[in-house]
């Protein structure tokens, strides 16, 4: 265990959800409104755990389980993410294989627990996101393993530190087709245009936000507070993978990590605000697309 | 045969066998004419179904009416646009449609609740249905939906109605009264002008009373004005219901400014107290005309930004094009009217088919489209926007001068009249009978919705789930207007 590691995973915990508040200025900022205060989602969490929860009759401890469970992954996750100079909390051989399937944990239990409750809506949800994460998976692993053998490691306090500015001198194409693939990983794992729309209303199309539904209160502050993890765990891998700033200096790597980050962040809000959502029928496609990209960047690399 | 808006009396309604009424609405609509309304009216105890059909080719309506017992022989077999209506005659009069292929109720079951009936059910591995509302996550109208769907496959979508139904037809009888006006414009709330003039050229017709000239031009102004906020509103909603943020957002303010150039014209957003009978309650003086065309004109330009916007985004159009398509054929077949048909290629549109008011003397050409899919339903009202800007424009530089407001007496005793007004979801008829002291006897609403709301149902055959929302946008029908 790395305790210098705890200095970005208490930052994670602290400005995570400020990505959330720039993503939602950004598309204010497209459709010429004030929008919403940066700071929103920490209200929204602060608001939601003061709150009582209700519980439908027909759910079991599975739905109560698990917001807890997935939240409970996604800090496991986020003790494995290196950031800037910083190594990880816990780090070891083939530790991103952990990571892939500690989102795929937090997903098992959001699913379980939208079954539990019986709902039309949330089965049709969880369907939707058992079916897309599961395209999303390869996009994610295949892109992992290639900078991993780009950088000649299988723990990813290894590979991300050893991807610097040469790297991308030295293997562009790689680089960037991993990045783009993440980037797609990044849109899709966190529900947001092109592939789900966090702003609608409408069950019928959500793909995430329907599996919520029925959690309020503190169940429903930790799903809140568990995405906006998972928000800085996928962005914080494409920021290491596409931004390799590494000057040994901790502040400045720190500082371009979440320069990057936040950047990353405008960048969603910019797509959100110029396309539409993609037919529910074509999202394989681009997930399948994102694969592609990844295993043409492990080829490359393996050549 | 008689115009739009014309009374005749009572007794020179042919009464017809019900063969040859049968006959009578087979000859008609073969002749491409259009069932407007269709009810039925008791007189000394008897019950007599009365037919109102358009003919846009002649500019007439015609009515007939024949006499019908407990039960008589669907006509929906022959003429499936009829069907809504014979389930409405079964359910308001007793009187039963025989051998009709789809017989339940359409607003609210005797003895019952609405949504309370039998619905279709599909049976077998891996299908499964969804039930939505008639509570709904947006802030809209209860109705309830039925999915019976493979996967994401929808097979069938069943539409139950009925929760908004208030008896505005029933409370009509006996009147006009006081309450009869704010009635109308609250019929279904974002057409309130359209049904508004719809009420007063029937009162006047019936009363033998004529608005002036310059009252038919604002009513005119402030019906196009209302078809330009709920297009303009239609096509942000539609942008929004794909997550397209600039055209949602932009579209959505733009509605407004629309909804404020009605204010500007009678002191309400939606244009209530503005069409009275014999006229209009507020006149324009030229201070108001000069800001009106000002205003209008800058705000055609944001909205053709806003629509720019859509029609060039690869993503959105791939979003449009080819969902929830319904053919010509199906459109004729089953009545469609208003945006909804004009987008499939059918010219039925009452400005020019059955033009009353001022539109007897300003034409506004027709807006069609082809494919009768999203993308159409969206483009005919870019298209329809951009005629009513012009129209609006050209009334504005021509006023003519003159009173705004004639008397409007009594209604003269045993008339039928019908008059019918393209509002911006469409064809909009009313009718009415008046009794020996020239009150209203019956009272007949049809909104354009009542045709409309089966198109939603078979435009969502064989589509995904995920798209209902978006394709029951592109026809954004209304629920109370539906319900009465």
């Amino acid at each position: 265990m790395n305790l210098e590691g705890l200095v970005p995973f208490a930052l994670a915990l602290v400005l995570a959800p400020l990505l959330l508040g720039v993503i939602n200025r950004t598309k204010a900022f497209f459709a010429g409104r004030r929008g919403a205060p940066l700071l929103q989602a920490y209200y929204d969490v602060a608001k939601l755990l003061r709150k009582g929860a209700v519980f439908s009759r027909t759910t079991t401890w599975v739905f109560r389980a698990g917001p807890i469970l997935s939240l409970a992954a996604m800090l496991g996750g986020l003790a494995l993410l290196p950031v800037g100079g910083f190594p990880a909390v816990v780090a070891f051989e083939g530790d991103f294989v952990l990571l892939a399937y500690l989102l795929g944990v937090a997903r098992f239990f959001t699913v379980l627990a939208a079954l539990d409750t019986g709902s039309a809506f949330e089965g049709m949800g969880a369907s939707r996101d058992v079916t897309f994460s599961a395209l999303a998976e390869p996009a994610l692993l295949l892109g992992l393993a290639a900078v991993g053998r780009e950088a000649g490691g299988l723990s990813l306090s290894g590979i991300l530190p050893a991807l610097t500015a040469a790297t991308w001198l030295s293997a562009a194409p790689q680089i960037a087709l991993v990045a783009a693939a993440l980037l797609v990983v990044f849109l899709a794992e966190n529900a947001r245009v092109p592939v789900d729309d966090p702003d609608t209303h409408l069950e019928l199309t959500m793909i995430h936000e329907v599996m919520i539904l029925d959690h309020s209160g503190p169940d429903l502050g930790a799903i809140l507070y568990a995405s906006v993890l998972k928000l800085w765990i996928l962005g914080g891998l494409l920021v290491g993978v596409a931004l390799p700033v590494r000057t040994g200096t901790v502040l400045i790597d720190l500082a371009s990590f979440l320069g990057g980050l936040f950047a990353l962040a405008v960048l969603t809000g910019v797509i959100e605000s110029t396309m539409a959502r993609l037919r529910l029928v074509r999202i394989p496609q681009l997930l399948v697309g994102a694969t592609t990209l990844s295993i043409l960047a492990l080829i490359l690399v393996l050549r | 045969m008689i115009s739009n808006g014309q009374s005749v009396p009572l007794g020179d309604v042919p009464r017809v066998s019900l063969a040859r009424f049968r006959e009578l609405l087979r000859e008609s609509m073969g002749a491409g004419a259009h069932v407007s309304a269709f009810f039925g009216h008791p007189e000394d105890g008897r019950l007599f179904l009365y037919a109102v059909m358009s003919h846009g080719l002649e500019n007439a309506l015609s009515i007939f009416a024949t006499e019908v017992a407990d039960a008589y022989p669907a006509l929906t077999p022959e003429c499936p646009p009829l069907h809504a209506f014979e389930r409405e005659l079964w359910e308001r009069w007793g009187v039963r449609p025989e051998g009709h292929p789809w017989l339940k109720p359409v607003r609210w079951p005797a003895g019952g609740s609405p949504g309370v009936t039998d619905y279709f059910h599909v049976r077998g591995e891996e299908v499964h249905e969804v039930a939505v509302g008639p509570v709904h996550a947006g802030i809209i109208e209860p109705g309830h939906f039925r999915f019976q769907c493979h996967g994401e496959t929808v097979f069938h979508l069943e539409i139950s109605l009925g929760y908004q139904q208030r008896g505005v037809e029933r409370a009509m009888a006996g009147g006009p009264t006081k309450r009869a006006i704010p009635y109308m414009e609250t019929l279904a709330g974002d057409t309130t002008v359209g049904h508004a003039t719809a009420y007063c050229e029937l009162v006047e017709s019936l009363a033998g009373a004529r608005a002036p000239l310059r009252a038919q031009v604002i009513r005119a102004i402030a019906l196009e004005l209302e078809r330009l906020a709920n297009h303009t509103g239609d096509l942000g909603a539609l942008a929004g219901d794909v997550a397209y943020l600039p055209t949602a957002a932009f579209c959505g303010r733009l509605r407004g400014e629309w909804l404020n150039l009605t204010a500007l014209l009678c002191g309400s957003r939606f244009g209530r107290g503005l069409v009275r009978p014999g006229g209009v309650g507020f006149d324009v003086e030229p201070g108001r005309v000069a800001e009106l065309a000002r205003r209008a004109e800058r705000a055609l330009k944001d909205v053709a930004q806003a629509a720019g916007l859509l029609w060039n985004s690869p993503s959105v159009t791939a979003r449009f094009e080819g969902m929830g398509a319904l053919s010509k054929e199906t459109a004729v077949e089953l009545g469609f009217v208003g945006p909804t048909a004009r987008a499939s290629g059918l010219e039925r549109d009452v400005r020019q088919d059955l033009p009353s008011g001022l539109y007897r003397f300003t034409h506004i050409p027709v807006s069609t489209w082809h494919g009768g899919d999203v993308f159409a339903r969206a483009y005919v009202r870019w298209l329809e926007i951009q005629q009513s800007v012009a129209f609006v424009q050209a009334q504005l530089r021509s006023l003519p001068g003159g009173p705004v407001r004639a008397g409007c007496g009594k209604l003269a005793p045993r008339r039928i009249a019908a008059t019918v007004v393209e509002g911006w979801r469409g064809e909009i008829c009313h009718a009415a009978i008046t009794d020996a002291e020239g009150r209203f006897a019956s009272y007949k609403v049809v909104d354009p919705s009542f045709h409309n709301w089966f198109g939603v149902a078979t435009a969502m055959r064989d589509q995904q789930i995920s798209d209902f929302p978006l394709c029951n946008k592109s026809f954004n029908l209304s629920y109370c207007g539906h319900d009465l």
